[in-house]
């Protein structure tokens, strides 16, 4: 039977349906693996926005990863215990979103100041001399921007 | 325990929140820019998430039918919303400010909220109050910039929005017959010291913005009750038609 770790390992290939270069693991929307006695998985996983409409998909995915794992029977669940935020989102996870074109959202602690949006550094060309043109994009979890410096228009991942 | 009045508190918060999100949806393809379509969709889609979630506590923990049963079969006296979400969207004006005064009592709600002792409602309301942060960021750039930074046309039309919303928006904290109940069992602090920590929070915005707020005292807020208790405007009923036309055709319905 595959061990915790190959559980995560495997669940590394299930990708975000909208960001494919991003896995759901790096993403960090699954919080939490475990087995139970009876060798049934159980992955608690939270919603990167509460209105997401991608996230029964993910969830499917999920369990479909598990079954040709050797899980025909699996427990995923939706919980707001370990709430999401873009900390989450692993090393891996920022240069993956770099490598779909949208700016990754900058790390912080304590309270985020959304003024961080203001001059989100450019995908394309690294600069800072950026605009915010709208803290909403084409789906929740992005915003849209202009870079002033290859006059380029742009999306970020918003930081939540 | 305390379970009436839990219902009722999560009812509130999640009607208006149904309400106002089909209201924001109006905007969809109507808005004076692009960027502003997109917003208002967005802030939809968010608020009709955050509905969801809390019907959805409602329905896990309460006893309460799932989440689309209570949206879309019950009639207005069944609602608990305020008046203020009701309204249909008016100009860009109006919508723009019925947006910040909404959406600031909302933080200040879920802000107090993320202490409850219901704790499916305090680990929701953490989350909310992340995407609420952008509504209120959103309205909040666009309040000062139409009302101190454009010219005497977009500042007499924010002013007068403001005018005619302020009233309504006092309606949002209509006191509850549950306010001592909730705040003696740690669940919610009440609607008068919301109502306080409310205008604490719109007076230094609405003073950037040179915009005039109208008097507290001058205003017979009672006008705008009712909505709690079921009563309202002749405008919901409608909405609430047109909401759950697809539903009343065919509940099994994929949409």
């Amino acid at each position: 039977m595959p061990t915790i770790d190959e559980i995560w390992e495997a669940l590394k290939s299930v990708k975000d349906p909208e960001i494919p270069t991003i896995s759901l693991v790096d993403l960090g929307v699954i919080t939490a693996v475990s087995l139970d006695d009876a060798g049934i998985p159980h992955v608690r996983m939270t919603p990167t926005f509460v209105g997401c409409p991608a996230m029964d998909y993910m969830q499917q995915q999920v369990r479909e990863r598990l079954a040709q794992l050797g899980f025909p029977q699996s427990d995923v669940q939706m919980t707001f215990q370990d709430e999401w935020n873009t900390n989450k989102i692993t090393e891996e996870g920022l240069r993956a979103l770099g490598q779909h074109g949208l700016a990754p959202p900058p790390r912080y602690e304590g309270v985020l100041e959304l003024e961080v949006l203001n001059n989100t550094p450019c995908p394309y060309c690294g600069s800072h001399n950026t605009t915010l043109h709208s803290p909403f994009g084409p789906t929740l979890c992005r915003s849209l921007h202009y870079c002033n410096n290859c006059r380029q228009a742009f999306e970020g991942f918003k930081p939540v | 325990m305390n379970d009436a009045a839990i219902n009722d508190l999560i009812t509130r918060l999640a009607d208006d929140a149904l309400i106002i999100a089909h209201r924001n949806s109006e905007w969809t393809g109507l808005g004076p820019m692009l960027e502003e379509d997109i917003a208002f969709s967005s802030i939809a889609q968010d608020k009709l998430g955050h509905a969801q979630a809390l019907y959805n506590i409602l329905h896990t923990n309460f006893g309460q039918p799932d989440p689309d049963t209570v949206a879309f079969t019950r009639n207005e006296a069944q609602f608990r919303c305020c008046h203020l979400v009701e309204l249909p969207i008016g100009d860009y004006a109006f919508s723009l400010i019925r947006h910040f005064l909404h959406d600031a009592a909302e933080w200040v709600r879920y802000e107090a909220l993320e202490q409850s002792t219901v704790v499916p409602l305090a680990q929701l309301a953490r989350k909310i109050k992340g995407e609420i942060k952008y509504h209120l960021f959103h309205a909040k750039t666009w309040v000062v910039q139409l009302g101190a930074q454009g010219n005497e046309e977009s500042h007499a039309r924010m002013q007068s929005a403001l005018n005619e919303a302020f009233p309504l928006a006092l309606g949002m904290f209509e006191p509850s017959e549950f306010d001592g109940e909730l705040a003696a069992a740690g669940i919610y602090p009440g609607e008068g010291q919301v109502q306080q920590r409310w205008l604490e929070l719109i007076a230094p915005v609405l003073e950037q913005a040179t915009l005039q707020l109208p008097s507290v005292e001058e205003i017979d807020r009672s006008v705008h009750y009712g909505g709690r208790k079921g009563y309202h405007t002749t405008h919901l009923q409608p909405m609430l038609n047109e909401m759950a036309e697809v539903y009343r055709i065919d509940p099994a319905a994929e949409w």
